[in-house]
C-alpha cells in the first residue's frame, strides 16, 4: 500500500501555516476572488500572501495546490488566466480546475505544472475522467462525494490518473459544479462567483416565543425551536414542506458532516492517492485538530494499526456525522 | 437573419408511455417547433418504459417536419448508464445532444450538440468543444445576458448555433440521491417510481408556506417558470438561433404558438405574456437569471407585467 497524501484546507495564510505544522503533505488554497469555489469574505490569499505562503510550505516539504476551480462566464475569462499566471509565477505545485477552457489554457501554456481535475468538474465515470486526461494531461481527479468505496476501487483500476477523495468536512448534497440553487435565490452563482449561501444575504429572525428562523434572500431555509442549535442556512440542508411528507423535513439531507475515519484503511486499499479534508472556510483551530488527527490516523494505518480518531465529532457540523455515499448505496 | 428556431426540450418528468405517445403525436401534428429532443436525461431507471417507442415517435415527428435529436443522460455513474451513453454515441441516423462529459470520450470523430446541463460558460470552453466536433450549444439557464451575448457572437463567428431556454422550470441542481424517493421514505433503489405522481415535479415549500423549489427525482428545479417573451427580440438581435421550451403538462402546442408568434413579431411581448398567463400555469414567471438577478425574480421591461 502506498502512503497517501494528506491534502488540507488553507483558507488563510495562518491556516496554511497551521496545516503545514500539523503534518499536511499538501495544502490547497485560492485567490481572493471568483476564481475559486470558496470565494467567501475574509478568506483566501492576495498575490503577495501566496508568495510568502508557498515559500513557507515548500520549506516544510508541503506541496501547494491552487484552486482555480470555478467557471468563468464569457467576458471575464481574463481574471482566471491572471490567477493561473500568478500561480505559475509563484511556483504552485498543481492547479485544481473544473472549466474546460481554463484546463486548456494551463495545459497549453504551463505544461510543466500538474493539473488536477476539481470535484467541481463532476467527473463520475472512467470515460469522463479519461476524456480530461486525454485532452489536458490531467494527473489527478478529485472524485465527487457520491461513490461507494467499491465504486472508487473500480474507478482506480479504470483510469490513467491518481484519485483524490474527500474524507472529512462539510457534505454538499448536490453534485458539485452542477448546482445553481444559490444563484436562483440570491443572484450570486456558485459556479461563476464561487459563492454558496452568501453571508450578506443571510438573516436570523427570532419570533416572540424564541423560535429562530434562518433566511437566505427572500426565503426561509429552516426554523429552530429554542432548544435546537440553529444551522447556517444552506439551501440543500434546510427543512421544507411537501404533500407526500408529514410536516417539515430535510428534503435533501440533514446538516451532517462527512467523517470517513473508519473507512480510511478501505480507501487506502482501494488505491486512493490523496485524502482531502474539506474546510477552507473553517477556523485555524479546526484545521489544527483535524489535520493532526488525520495525520496520526494515516500513519497508524500505514503502520498496520487501528486508525481510532476521537475528538473529531465535536468539529462536525451540528455534532452529527455521516459516511454519506461512501458506505452504502442505500444513501442514494 | 435566419429565422429563429423553436425547440422542444426532452421531457424532464416521469410521464407514462401512453402520455408521452399522445404528447408527441400532438406535437408532431400541431406544434410550430422545429426541433424535438427525445430521451431520458434525468433518471436511467425510467428508460425501459419508453425505449421501445422511440423509433415510432421519431418517425412520426420527422413526418411532421421536425428535426429529431436524442439527448443523453445528465448524470452517468452505473455500468448500465455508461453503456447507454456509448450506445447513443453510436447512433447513425440521429444527432445527439450530450449532457455529461462521459459522452465526449466516445465522440472524437463525430459531430454533436452540447446540452444545457453541460458547463459551457465561456468562449474558451465553447471554442475547445467546437474543435472537438460540437456544432450547437444549449446554454446553461443561469447565464446572464452579458455572457450570453458574447457566446452568441462567438458561436456565429465559429459557424455553430446557440440555444437558450425561454419557457419552463429551470434545472437548478443534480444529486446522486433521489429526493422523490426520500420524500416518500424510500431510497433510489426501491423508489417504486413515485415520481410519476408529479408530472410537473413535486413542489417544495418553505416552513412559512412560500413556494420555493420543485423536485424531480435526482433533479431540483425552480418553482417559477422561466419566461423570456420580453427578452426575445434582444435574444434574436444578439444572434441566438434557437429558443427552447421545456415540456410541462400545460398545453404545449398553445405555448409553442405564443412563442412562435412573438418571435415572428406577430404579437407584442406584453400581449404574448398575457396569452401565456391565460394558459393557467400554476406558478409565477421568472427571468432573473437573464437580467443577472436572483433567478426567481421577474425583472425587465416595466410595461410587461404578469398576472
Amino acid at each position: 500500500m502506498n502512503r497517501p497524501e494528506l491534502v488540507c484546507p488553507a483558507g488563510t495564510p495562518s491556516a496554511m501555516r497551521t496545516a503545514v505544522e500539523a503534518g499536511a503533505d499538501a495544502v490547497y488554497c485560492g485567490f481572493q476572488n471568483a476564481t475559486n469555489a470558496r470565494n467567501f469574505p475574509g478568506l483566501n490569499f492576495t498575490v503577495p500572501e501566496l508568495e510568502k505562503a508557498v515559500a513557507h510550505a515548500h520549506a516544510g516539504g508541503t506541496r501547494v495546490l491552487l484552486a482555480v476551480n470555478t467557471f468563468p462566464p464569457a467576458g471575464k475569462v481574463n481574471l482566471w488566466k491572471e490567477a493561473v499566471e500568478n500561480g505559475a509565477r509563484l511556483g504552485v505545485d498543481a492547479f485544481i480546475v473544473a472549466d474546460i477552457g481554463v484546463a486548456n489554457y494551463i495545459a497549453k501554456n504551463y505544461p510543466g505544472i500538474r493539473l488536477h481535475l476539481s470535484v467541481q468538474a463532476a467527473a463520475t465515470t472512467p470515460e469522463a475522467i479519461k476524456f480530461y486526461c486525454r485532452e489536458f494531461n490531467v494527473k489527478r481527479v478529485v472524485l465527487p462525494r457520491i461513490m461507494t468505496v467499491p465504486e472508487i476501487k473500480m474507478m482506480a483500476d479504470a483510469i490513467p490518473c491518481e484519485i483524490e477523495t474527500f474524507i472529512f468536512g462539510n457534505h454538499g448534497l448536490m453534485v458539485e459544479g452542477r448546482c445553481s440553487l444559490t444563484n436562483y435565490i440570491t443572484g450570486l452563482s456558485t459556479n461563476m462567483d464561487g459563492v454558496c449561501s452568501p453571508a450578506a444575504q443571510v438573516q436570523y429572525i427570532k419570533d416572540d416565543v424564541g423560535n429562530l428562523s434562518t433566511r437566505l434572500g427572500e426565503f426561509t431555509i429552516d426554523c429552530f425551536s429554542c432548544d435546537e442549535n440553529a444551522g447556517y442556512p444552506t439551501i440543500c440542508k434546510g427543512r421544507y414542506l411537501t404533500a407526500a411528507h408529514d410536516g417539515p423535513y430535510y428534503a435533501f439531507e440533514e446538516p451532517v458532516s462527512l467523517n470517513l475515519s473508519s473507512l480510511l484503511p478501505d480507501l487506502m486499499a482501494a488505491g486512493v492517492t490523496a485524502l482531502k479534508i474539506e474546510g477552507r472556510q473553517r477556523s485555524r483551530a479546526y484545521v489544527k485538530s483535524v489535520v493532526t488527527a488525520y495525520r496520526r490516523a494515516v500513519d497508524s494505518v500505514m503502520a498496520g494499526k487501528d486508525p481510532e480518531i476521537s475528538g473529531l465529532l465535536a468539529l462536525t457540523e451540528g455534532q452529527k456525522e455521516t459516511q454519506g455515499a461512501f458506505k452504502s448505496k442505500t444513501w442514494r | 437573419m435566419m429565422k429563429t428556431q423553436l425547440t422542444l426540450a426532452p421531457i424532464l418528468f416521469h410521464w407514462s408511455a401512453e402520455k408521452k405517445l399522445d404528447f408527441y403525436a400532438r406535437i408532431a401534428d400541431e406544434a410550430p417547433v422545429d426541433v424535438v429532443y427525445l430521451g431520458e436525461v434525468v433518471c436511467s431507471k425510467r428508460t425501459p418504459f419508453f425505449e421501445k417507442h422511440y423509433d415510432e415517435v421519431a418517425e412520426r415527428l420527422k413526418r411532421g417536419g421536425k428535426t429529431v435529436v436524442f439527448s443523453t443522460l445528465a448524470e452517468v455513474m452505473l455500468k448500465r448508464e455508461r453503456n447507454m451513453i456509448a450506445g447513443f454515441c453510436d447512433l447513425e441516423d440521429y444527432e445527439i445532444e450530450v449532457n455529461d462529459t462521459s459522452a465526449l470520450w466516445h465522440l472524437s470523430d463525430k459531430n454533436y450538440r452540447v446540452g444545457s446541463l453541460m458547463n459551457v460558460y465561456n468562449e474558451d470552453t465553447m471554442a475547445y468543444l467546437v474543435g472537438l466536433g460540437a456544432t450547437h450549444f444549449s446554454l446553461p439557464p443561469e447565464l446572464p445576458r452579458s455572457a450570453i451575448a458574447i457566446l452568441a457572437q462567438y458561436a456565429a463567428q465559429s459557424g455553430v448555433t446557440t440555444e437558450v431556454q425561454v419557457f419552463g422550470r429551470a434545472s437548478l441542481a443534480l444529486s446522486a440521491r433521489c429526493y422523490h424517493a426520500r420524500a416518500h421514505g424510500r431510497i433510489k433503489d426501491n423508489c417504486q417510481f413515485v415520481c410519476e405522481e408529479d408530472p410537473d415535479g413535486m413542489p417544495l415549500v418553505t416552513i412559512d408556506k412560500q413556494e420555493f423549489l420543485t423536485v424531480n427525482g435526482i433533479q431540483t428545479l425552480s418553482h417559477s417558470y422561466i419566461n423570456l417573451l420580453g427578452e426575445l427580440s434582444d435574444l434574436q438581435q444578439m444572434g441566438i438561433t434557437h429558443c427552447r421550451l421545456v415540456p410541462h403538462t400545460q398545453d404545449m402546442v398553445a405555448v409553442a404558438n405564443v412563442f412562435r408568434d412573438a418571435l415572428d413579431n406577430k404579437v407584442s411581448a406584453g400581449e404574448s405574456v398575457e396569452k401565456l398567463t391565460a394558459l393557467d400555469i400554476a406558478a409565477p414567471f421568472s427571468n432573473g437569471f437573464w437580467h443577472g438577478k436572483p433567478g426567481h425574480q421577474w425583472a425587465g421591461k416595466p410595461e410587461i407585467v404578469q398576472k
